[in-house]
């Protein structure tokens, strides 16, 4: 009687499993595969060639690199400090790097406008000196960085908490100084996560809509990034926006894909955060 | 001293342009006048019409048996666009001739469209008037930050045309026209956030609508005085979308709007009523 009450419950649990897995699958796999599938590969060839693309494409990259190395910049020592040091106003500190993950697009390229636009907050200062950011190559920049920071820190951060702790007692314990521990130790045990960190952070500055058209505005090579261009061709030439769409989705796509089959390669040590789920800690 | 939390969201809701900007509703307050359970009448309106029509919604709903108007307001290239993939609705109302013919071309819709109002373009710059633009000839001098739409949005196409037609004028001069294109910043998807821009002074000066100057914003703008035999006759065509389950209902509107009831509405908003136009009008 209870074994057969078990397989019963054993088969609602995978029926339960495969129900909600094929729904996922179908959410996520649908629109995707519907979108990719209404190109033809030769079209999209052609089309690399529509300067409208290419300077699209070419402001893409440029502007999500930057955005990148910007995040990684300010946001690695945030990362660490999160992740090691216990401080007043840590959980604030915590929610204002939190913020623009949950916060609509469009309300933080309001925010960016009011306080970098040049009758903004800070915006009125560098106005002083000849600096006008919105509407700029730098506004995008800065519109990705800052809807790209919350991924990158919270990835790194998870990826430096999951470091065994005993390898660092180690350290301290042979006189190591905190800065020789962290080039030495955290970063090399902390580098899948980085790196993770990194690609989403550039991923995701690749995607940025909303800040972007509020803060920076639209305008063909210099602040109309692939996803404007995608908005702005879906007004009228529906054809190129999906043709610009599929390039997005397959260098997306490839992009995490790559991610996902490098980090194995890299020593197993601490995991790559919240990418990856809990890390298998050694113990 | 207007709310400045209720400014600044509706800045927000202006600067997301598209589809964030439509879904506003008049509802409510017009169902208050009769028992009978009807389905919201859904009215597809250029941008341009928010305030005015959201006005008839209210006078409709207190006067006569109408059911809600539900509205989708945005560029009507986007609503074109929209009705193209089988948008349900039952009013469209475009601020150009050419998206009501892409409409009509895609079997959109029933009957044939008729002009409702016309509208005059406004060059409009901050109270503040960062660049110091006394006239029209000045949007040509390098350096000025000029805001349009873009080419597919009426708005768009319209301010072309203005410039084109300034450019034949003896105090601008023929390389007007190129000069301030050389100027344009950004290029908007919709012209209500041309104006958000412009009011928070992050432009120096932008091409909208006469009608677009309302009380909200009337403080925060000023206008460059176009002379009329320059300026630009827009003409907004209306029609019931095909397919509409509320025939009767969705010819009413559009009948209301051509009334006299409805051209004072108009003419109160800054539109110029059918009937008073006196130049021809420009596609």
């Amino acid at each position: 009687m209870t074994a057969r009450r078990d397989t019963l419950s054993s088969l609602a649990w995978r029926v339960g499993l495969a129900l909600g897995g094929t729904g996922l699958l179908l959410l996520l796999g649908l629109p995707l595969a519907a979108l990719a599938l209404r190109v033809r590969p030769t079209e999209l060839i052609t089309r690399l060639a529509d300067p409208f693309v290419l300077d699209a494409l070419r402001l893409s990259l440029l502007t999500s690199l930057g955005a990148t190395v910007l995040v990684t910049l300010v946001g690695l020592p945030v990362a660490y400090l999160l992740a090691t040091r216990a401080f007043p106003g840590k959980r604030w500190l915590e929610v204002l790097v939190d913020l623009p993950m949950v916060l609509p697009p469009t309300v933080s390229g309001l925010a960016l406008l009011l306080a970098l636009g040049r009758s903004g907050w800070a915006g009125r200062s560098l106005d002083a000196f000849g600096i006008s950011l919105p509407f700029t190559t730098a506004a995008v920049v800065l519109a990705q960085a800052f809807m790209a920071a919350p991924f990158f820190v919270a990835t790194v951060r998870a990826g430096f908490s999951s470091i065994d702790p005993r390898l660092i007692e180690a350290a301290v314990a042979l006189r190591a100084s905190e800065a020789y521990l962290f080039r030495r130790v955290v970063l090399p045990l902390a580098l899948p996560s980085l790196l993770a960190g990194v690609v989403l952070a550039w991923a995701r500055a690749l995607g940025e809509f909303g800040a972007t058209i509020t803060f920076a505005g639209n305008l063909p090579g210099v602040t109309q990034t692939m996803p404007l261009a995608v908005y702005i061709a879906m007004q009228s030439d529906l054809e190129a926006a999906i043709v610009l769409s599929v390039l997005l989705l397959l260098g997306s796509g490839a992009l995490l894909y790559a991610l996902r089959s490098a980090l194995p390669l890299f020593q197993p040590g601490a995991g790559a955060g919240w990418f990856f789920g809990p890390s298998r800690r050694r113990s | 001293m207007r709310d400045p939390s209720a400014t600044l969201l509706a800045l927000a809701l202006a600067l997301s342009g598209g589809p964030a900007t439509g879904a506003t509703g008049a509802k409510g307050s017009a169902q208050a006048s009769t028992t009978r359970a009807t389905e919201p009448l859904t009215v597809f309106a250029a941008a341009s019409l928010s305030d005015v029509f959201q006005e008839m919604a209210l006078h409709l709903g207190s006067t006569s048996e109408t059911p809600t108007i539900r509205f989708n307001l945005a560029g009507s290239q986007q609503l074109a666009t929209q009705l193209e993939h089988g948008a349900k609705a039952d009013v469209f109302a475009s601020a150009d001739q050419r998206w009501m013919d892409v409409a009509i071309e895609k079997g959109r819709i029933d009957g044939a469209p008729r002009t409702f109002v016309h509208n005059r373009l406004a060059v409009i710059v901050p109270a503040s008037n960062p660049a110091k633009l006394q006239t029209l000839a000045n949007l040509a001098r390098p350096g000025i930050k000029l805001i349009l739409a873009a080419d597919s949005v009426p708005i768009g196409r319209y301010s072309q045309v203005l410039l084109a037609n300034l450019s034949q004028r003896l105090e601008c001069g023929p390389d007007f026209g190129a000069k301030t294109l050389a100027n344009v910043v950004s290029r908007e998807d919709n012209v209500k956030a041309i104006v958000s821009k412009v009011a928070l002074a992050e432009a120096d000066a932008g091409i909208v609508y006469g009608s677009d100057i309302t009380p909200t914003n009337r403080d925060r703008l000023r206008s460059l005085e176009i002379p009329a035999d320059a300026n630009v006759l827009a003409s907004y065509p209306i029609a019931v979308v095909q397919g509409s389950d509320q025939l009767e209902q969705a010819r009413a509107f559009c009948d209301f709007v051509c009334s006299p009831a409805g051209q004072a509405i108009f003419a109160r908003h800054g539109f110029t009523p059918i009937a008073n136009a006196a130049t021809p009008a420009a596609n």
